[in-house]
């Protein structure tokens, strides 16, 4: 406090130029790790052939079930594929499962709740009563339905995640637009007869979406998740394709979970790493995006 | 100048806050004396400081700030008590709130805890201040509620606070507030979200508990007509400086500050109707961080020369009646 | 050019009852009458206060005329150039074309305008409705209200958080302005300011009234600023208009008791006009379940065994020449009978 007071006098404080939100979001230390500890993964994720020199793919029967060294970092799994590399690149099919899915749901969540939540009456009630029977439905079954149906495929997951996550998104859209309803700027905008969906999704939406972006992050961490648990069970993306789920999959192996470590340890991390590091930024932005907190 | 029934002296109070990183001086220089059986007033617009200086009384300011410097003087009856110097929540100043020192809030429903019963909220301040079997306690605060003039009180006393009516939970505050004979009652904006003939019965109540208990009451308020009516003395504060202080008569007919003078021509009074038209103050308030210097109301003064560049000191212009202006003359003389 | 005495809007008989709801089957259980039955004229180029406590309707009437909230019954008849039109009976594309003419400004200058946008995004979506299309004239015409608001053009670039609030009660006002409204109804425009700011802002809305040839319906609980703004004088009480007069009027001969303990109940910053103040017992009742007869009876100091069964009816009284309308059972016994030339009028309307 002395410092803050002789700071002042000196008139070497000023207002905090640039938004305070993202000042509150830089003192947060945890926040600021997550960040740099998210940006690594995805960046690793997204130059990965500049990483590792070998193909994710590549099989190479001579070399199986190596433990790690310096040619192979995380070793080589059954049938001799690099286990570093299949971790960047499942990484890229991972996280765009896990974006992917939290866009979906916030995209049709988020659209319908405006609307509904701004207009209210029999369109609200009904869509409120949808969602609940939506996320009430058991993902696997639903899953399940789907793969028998269409067969595996990574926009079947996409379309899953989309169809079990809207439901809360709508209600967070929902509830955010009831509040600001009630805002006389809303009235205003009224009075002068502007159409209903321009008062909505154009004047009140910007000033929901601070909590919808912290709802999104953290679903994101969740469907990341998910992919590599259904992936695990052999339910989500194919098996061919490199995911960090799919990576796991092969610790189903007995043999494997107890003599080659190498193979699901550091996907394990990675996975945890990166869905931390999500929920970190997640639980900064919320406190940033608050007002009522102080510091 | 200490008076024999002086019970409060504050004198020269200091207070900044350090939220987000800024240092604010919220107040800058406030001294007053309360005195028993009268009515004090704080009067100023949002922001100026006269909360604060409330709730510093009880040691009540938030995490993120500190009495910098300046005396908080509780004249009890076993000696002066220096209150600034207690722990912020120590148990010296513990015992002195509610029992000698109460305070009422203007909004009742965060005040009062919504999961207990009135009667069990001030059965709890009696529990804490005195020994009293629960029966008598109970027969007490079913008393308090009547002197409240709360119907039905051996009804209500069992009764949530979102059961009564917005004046209603205001003289639940009070009747807590009370319980224990404090010498001194704090109200903050006690009437301000209540509607006018609300407000009357609540001023009418505090009347009354004043006259029987002999009571110091310090009034925070922003409304010069709550002033005119209720108070003895008066300390006009803008900007954290206590700019005018004394008798009410005194400062409303004849104020020696600018700041009290444009705000008694700003305010439309009932009855005048338009034949005086408005004069409003020109401007607005500073920003807490960008301060004027010297004197804070400079920018918007129609008295300023050079010489307001310094802070003023504060002169005598009456008995008991201080201002803080270089052209305090010059005021009166234009009124 | 109009003249004082041409009617702009008749309300006859408005009524915006709000449903209670209770259970999961959200069953109706009884209806709020924040505004029961009220009628009235507003006059071209006044401004007519309504003053009343909180929960009395002044702001429910206010939001009805605008047609901002669901109206269960009544005329809101509206002269369009000398055309008489019921707001509730026009067209989608009527409506939209009349709240040109009507406009409101709001109590609360922290929520009245969008964080998210400038005042220019916040102001230029209703004038690209009305038709301006460019947007330099979109510019232009905003530059032009913040200067009459005695704002800086340059000011329509930033944000709401960057404003005090005074100022942003300003902009609320050049928003409401934006269209050349004739009825400008301000609901609490300057309670949420500071006491310095609000003269500021009370002569501003003067100047602009003179400017733009306006009418105001001034709404506010405080009786001193509604004298201070208007011509006439509306007192509201559980959704029913009680007395209405003009200004120096009703101060000076107030009628109805309730009145009379309103005015008396205002603390004035003058020391040494310690009046008598009459204080009512008890609470304003609920306007979900109002008193029978008289709905101010339970608190009346002179009630009588009529005022407990029969609603009063607003009347008006001639008080020296000029008219008074009150809604008492004792008006009679105070100033005489009723006039029956204008009150004809008005019952006719007030009673089909």
């Amino acid at each position: 406090m002395d410092r803050l007071k002789m700071l002042e006098k000196e008139g070497l404080l000023k207002s905090r130029q640039g938004s305070r939100a993202v000042g509150k979001f830089l003192q947060n230390k945890l926040a600021v790790l997550g960040l740099m500890v998210f940006a690594v993964i995805l960046l690793a994720s997204v130059f990965a052939p500049l990483i590792t020199k070998y193909d994710p793919a590549m099989i190479d029967l001579r070399s199986r079930l190596s433990p790690p060294s310096w040619q192979h970092l995380f070793g080589t799994d059954k049938l001799g594929r690099d286990v570093f590399a299949r971790v960047l690149y499942g990484g890229r099919i991972s996280i765009l499962v896990g974006f992917g899915g939290a866009l979906g749901a916030a995209l049709v969540g988020v659209s319908l709740g405006t609307y509904a939540g701004y207009k209210g009456g029999w369109l609200d009630r009904i869509l409120l009563r949808v969602s609940e029977i939506f996320m009430a439905f058991p993902q696997i079954i639903l899953v399940l339905l789907l793969v028998s149906i269409l067969g595996q495929s990574l926009w079947n997951l996409l379309v899953i995640f989309t169809i079990t996550g809207w439901g809360s998104v709508y209600r967070m859209t929902r509830s955010q637009m009831l509040s600001i309803r009630e805002e006389e700027y809303v009235q205003a905008l009224k009075a002068f007869g502007l159409s209903d969906a321009l008062i909505a999704y154009k004047h009140m939406l910007p000033n929901a979406l601070g909590p919808i972006m912290v709802n999104l992050t953290l679903s994101t961490a969740m469907f990341i998740l998910e992919e590599t648990a259904l992936s695990f069970l052999g339910l989500g993306v194919p098996l061919h394709i490199p995911t960090w789920g799919n990576i796991l999959n092969a610790a189903q192996d007995l043999t494997i979970l107890q003599e080659a470590w190498w193979i699901w340890v550091p996907v394990g991390i990675v996975i945890s790493a990166f869905v931390l590091s999500i929920n970190f930024i997640g639980d900064g932005l919320r406190d940033a995006v608050d007002p009522t907190q102080q510091g | 100048m200490v008076y024999v029934d002086t019970i409060l002296t504050v004198d020269n109070l200091h207070i900044n806050f350090y939220t987000n990183n800024r240092c604010n001086e919220a107040v800058r220089g406030v001294s007053f004396q309360l005195k028993k059986g009268r009515t004090l007033c704080l009067v100023g617009e949002s922001g100026c400081g006269k909360s604060v200086t409330a709730s510093s009384i009880m040691r009540l300011l938030p995490p993120l700030s500190r009495i910098e410097e300046g005396r908080i003087i509780y004249h009890s009856e076993q000696g002066d008590i220096h209150l600034h110097e207690l722990a912020a929540n120590g148990p010296e100043i513990r015992s002195i709130r509610g029992a000698e020192i109460a305070m009422i809030f203007q909004d009742p429903m965060t005040a009062l805890n919504p999961v207990y019963t009135v009667g069990f909220q001030i059965r709890e301040a009696f529990l804490y201040h005195t020994k009293m079997a629960k029966a008598a306690m109970q027969q007490k605060a079913i008393e308090l509620l009547r002197s409240m003039r709360i119907p039905a009180p051996e009804q209500r006393v069992n009764e949530y606070i979102h059961q009564y009516s917005g004046g209603m939970r205001q003289r639940a505050m009070i009747a807590m507030a009370m319980s224990c004979n404090p010498k001194i009652l704090i109200a903050d904006e006690p009437t301000t979200a209540l509607d006018v003939t609300v407000q009357a019965q609540i001023f009418d109540l505090m009347n009354d508990l004043q006259k029987k208990h002999n009571a110091a009451i310090l009034l925070i308020t922003h409304d010069m007509g709550v002033v005119a009516e209720l108070a003895h003395d008066v300390v006009v504060m803008y900007m954290g400086v206590a700019v005018e202080n004394g008798p009410v008569e005194e400062v409303l007919t004849k104020p020696a500050h600018p700041y009290t003078s444009a705000l008694l021509k700003s305010i439309p009074v009932l009855g005048q109707s338009r034949s005086k038209k408005l004069e409003p103050i020109r401007g607005s308030t500073p920003d807490p961080y960008n301060r004027p210097q010297g004197c804070q109301f400079r920018p918007r003064c129609d008295f300023a020369t050079e010489k307001c560049l310094q802070e003023p000191e504060a002169c005598s212009v009456g008995e008991n009646h201080t201002v803080k202006c270089w052209h305090w003359e010059k005021v009166l003389a234009n009124a | 050019m109009h003249k004082n005495s041409e009617v702009l809007l008749k309300i006859r008989n408005a009524q915006t009852y709000f449903p209670v709801q209770k259970g999961l089957l959200k069953r109706t259980v009884g209806h709020v009458r924040a505004v029961d039955k009220v009628s009235l004229n507003v006059y071209w180029g006044e401004t007519l206060g309504l003053v009343g406590e909180s929960g009395c309707g002044k702001t429910t009437l206010g939001k009805s005329i605008l047609q901002l909230v669901p109206v269960t019954g009544g005329e809101f008849i509206y002269n369009f150039d000398g055309e008489e039109k019921d707001l509730r009976k026009l067209s989608k594309e009527e409506m939209m074309q009349a709240r040109k003419r009507l406009q409101i400004v709001f109590q609360d200058p922290y929520s009245s305008l969008n964080p998210s946008f400038t005042i220019f995004g916040s102001l230029q979506d209703p004038l690209k409705k009305f038709g301006v299309k460019s947007k330099e004239e979109r510019k232009r015409i905003i530059g032009d209200l913040l200067e009459a608001v005695n704002l800086h053009r340059d000011y329509m670039y930033r944000y709401p958080h960057e404003f005090s609030g005074g100022q942003r009660q300003r902009i609320g006002i050049a928003r409401a302005l934006s269209l050349q409204p004739e009825l400008v109804i301000c609901d609490e425009a300057v309670s949420a300011l500071d006491v310095s700011i609000q003269a500021q802002v009370l002569n501003l809305l003067l100047e602009l009234k003179e400017k733009h040839q306006l009418t105001y319906i001034f709404i506010s609980h405080d009786l001193s600023v509604v004298e201070y703004m208007s011509d006439r004088i509306a007192v509201m009480y559980l959704g029913k208009i009680v007395e209405l007069a003009q200004a120096e009027d009703l101060f000076a001969n107030a009628l109805h008791p309730y009145t009379q303990a309103l005015l008396s109940a205002i603390p004035v910053a003058e020391v040494g006009r310690k009046r008598k103040r009459i204080v009512l017992e008890g609470n304003v009742p609920s306007p979900v379940n109002p008193p029978p007869g008289c709905a101010f009876h339970p608190r009346c100091p002179y009630a009588m065994e009529v005022c407990k069964s029969r609603v009063p009816e607003l009347k008006t009284y001639v008080l020296d020449g000029k008219e008074h309308q009150v809604a008492c059972h004792l008006a009679a016994d105070k100033v005489g009978a009723p006039a029956k030339s204008r009150q004809a009028e008005v019952d006719s309307n007030a009673t089909n």
